[in-house]
């Protein structure tokens, strides 16, 4: 981690039918951490980081990345939304929906040649797929499409790297998996935003923290702030941290 | 064949194509139903276009056409958006209103226009050659063979051109938007074309026959084909091919083409869901079927694992005691025999080294909670499926 900003959010406030469900966030994301927004559910967690993405329009406040709007820095960042969110039986397979990661990269019109081919190749085989590669979608399991959705986050080659919830729904060794390449991509220097849900394994898994109930609670690193206080804070009842280990 | 017989062959082959194309994305955007609304609600827009072009070919009143298309797609989103109905009844509540504007208008002025709604609901493919383009004294074809050979080439090139963005739009918007393409501009352009081709085909085979061409086609390669060219190509093809047999049997039935054409794509459309090999009914029910004996297989195995005394593996004991009826335990028991599962003597039923190895390795899975590698397992042992 150093002194730059990898992402900053000011007074963002964020309505479904006039309904807020961010409130007034102010949050800044040091480049080189890997951290993760935990709260419970309508936080607005999945919010804040479309938001981040663009995907979502503020009613108030504005996002930087690397101090400039997202339009001008979407080939900085990857994203890997919700395993739910797409249609698995689409008529693709699994190194072609790696390659969509490189579109991005290529702009309008133009195709993958070789070049994107082969690091699409190297990024399922980073993600333990590669003898998959052929494999329609729809016949993976679960844990092996969220693999495959990181693999195509990687083969952005992005500065920031964005999930929505990676370990919904994997098996144990996906999960292991996943977390390794998460530390990787931390120790070259990219900052990693992960939605969470397991409150369990946030000190094991990330360095930096973030609390969030429709207003942000606290963020900084897990060994300052992920703490009693903050956990009741957010989740409203009395949260031990050590209850949870 | 005569020469019209092939004119009219050939209009009804390109429209096929032309609507597969966009039919296909639309099937993949669970989509289906807007093109039932396009067919209907471009009526006012050719009535118009009419009266102020009078040519049912003039490309402004293609694109005069194409637009009520678009309108309605815009009003289905808006009265979507206001959460109030879904999606369905949005679509339900603009495309009627659409379309009745159009008969009132055609009524209104029936001395006018040549257009009736019994054309315009099923078209007259069969008139379609009496309407030629004539350039400079010669006859270069039937209009129509025109008008929709312009539309596909025009499609097959957005296609070609913008094939990585309706991929990566359809199957994940969300990544769409953040790699900076935008799904805006590729969902209404899609639109478009698909507007502009049912305003294309529409005086050729009419707004019924324009639906069936765009969604049973592609919605037959779905079944058989997990690839997205191959998709395209083999709803192409689906596409010529009930063109053609609805044209012979309109010929042999002395019918509407329109009409065979449908009927055509909805038979062969019910022959795939029952024979697609994976996703088709029967193999289905087939494979149900077989998980169910397999199931059964394993629970009598587990049962003989269980018990070593030799009351309980009695052949006889054995009906009873999983209270099984006597078809559905010797064909469990026929498998477990092909398979050297087990062996009998004196109606005493063991299970052999091999019966063990699996039983045992299938309880680990059940245990672990790894039930998908059991399927792995079963292609291990087994030398016959139930």
């Amino acid at each position: 981690m150093n002194d730059k900003i990898a992402i900053k959010v000011d007074d963002l406030t964020v309505a479904y039918n006039f309904k807020p469900v961010l409130w007034d966030v102010d949050l800044s994301i040091p480049e080189g951490v890997l951290m993760a927004i935990v709260g419970p559910n309508g936080a607005g967690k999945s919010t804040l980081i479309k938001a981040m993405l663009d995907i979502v329009k503020p009613i108030a406040g504005t996002i930087e990345i690397f101090g400039e709007p997202y339009k001008k820095q979407y080939k900085k960042v990857a994203y890997v939304p919700q395993k739910g969110s797409v249609d698995w039986d689409f008529p693709t397979t699994a190194l072609d929906v790696v390659l969509m990661g490189t579109y991005g990269s290529l702009g309008w019109i133009k195709r993958p040649g070789k070049t994107q081919k082969k690091r699409a190749l190297e990024a399922l085989e980073k993600v333990g797929m590669l003898e998959f590669r052929s494999r329609q979608i729809s016949q993976l399991s679960g844990g092996q499409q969220q693999r495959v959705f990181l693999a195509r986050a990687l083969v952005q080659e992005a500065s920031i790297y964005i999930m929505d919830e990676p370990f919904q729904g994997v098996d144990a060794t996906t999960e292991k998996a996943i977390v390794n390449i998460l530390k990787e991509l931390r120790k070259s220097g990219k900052t990693v935003v992960v939605v969470h849900h397991d409150l369990q394994t946030v000190p094991e898994y990330f360095d930096w923290v973030t609390f969030l109930n429709v207003k942000k609670i606290a963020t900084g690193s897990v060994k300052d702030i992920f703490n009693d206080d903050n956990l009741t804070k957010t989740y409203g009842i009395n949260y031990k941290v050590s209850v949870l280990q | 064949m005569t020469s019209a017989q092939i004119e009219i062959q050939l209009i009804a082959c390109i429209v096929a194509v032309a609507c597969a194309i966009p039919g296909t994305f639309l099937v993949l955007r669970r989509m289906a139903m807007i093109s039932d609304a396009i067919s209907h609600s471009i009526l006012p827009g050719i009535v118009v276009g009419f009266f102020l072009t009078e040519d049912l070919n003039s490309p402004w009143l293609i694109l005069l056409a194409a637009f009520s298309g678009i309108i309605t797609v815009v009003l289905v989103e808006y009265i979507q958006k206001t959460g109030l109905v879904k999606e369905d009844t949005a679509i339900g509540l603009v495309f009627p209103s659409m379309f009745s504007i159009g008969v009132i208008l055609i009524a209104k002025n029936a001395g006018d226009v040549h257009l009736d709604v019994d054309a315009v609901l099923l078209g007259e493919l069969a008139f379609a050659p009496f309407d030629r383009l004539i350039i400079n004294g010669m006859d270069v074809g039937p209009k129509s063979l025109w008008v929709i050979g312009t539309i596909l080439l025009l499609t097959l090139t957005l296609l070609i051109t913008f094939f990585k963005e309706l991929k990566i739009s359809t199957f994940d918007t969300q990544l769409a938007a953040t790699l900076g393409f935008s799904p805006v501009i590729i969902h209404y352009g899609l639109m478009t074309v698909a507007s502009v081709t049912t305003v294309g085909a529409f005086d050729a085979v009419g707004a019924i026959l324009v639906v069936a061409l765009m969604i049973a086609p592609p919605a037959m390669a779905y079944l058989l084909i997990k690839d997205l060219k191959r998709m395209l190509v083999l709803s192409a093809v689906f596409g010529i091919i009930g063109a053609l047999l609805g044209y012979w049997v309109a010929h042999w039935l002395d019918a509407s083409i329109a009409g065979s054409i449908t009927t055509v794509l909805g038979v062969l459309f019910f022959f795939i869901y029952l024979l697609a090999p994976n996703s088709g009914l029967i193999s289905v029910l087939y494979r149900q079927r077989r998980q169910k004996v397999e199931v059964h297989l394993l629970t009598f195995l587990l049962h003989l694992q269980n018990h070593t005394e030799k009351s309980e593996r009695h052949i006889n004991h054995l009906y009873e005691h999983i209270n099984w009826h006597k078809v559905k335990a010797q064909s469990v028991l026929d498998l477990a025999l092909k398979n050297n599962m087990i062996t009998i003597e004196d109606s005493i039923i063991s299970l052999t080294e091999k019966g063990e190895t699996f039983t045992s390795e299938a309880i680990n899975y059940i245990i672990t909670n790894k039930s998908a590698a059991i399927e792995e397992m079963k292609d291990r042992f087994f030398l016959f499926r139930g």
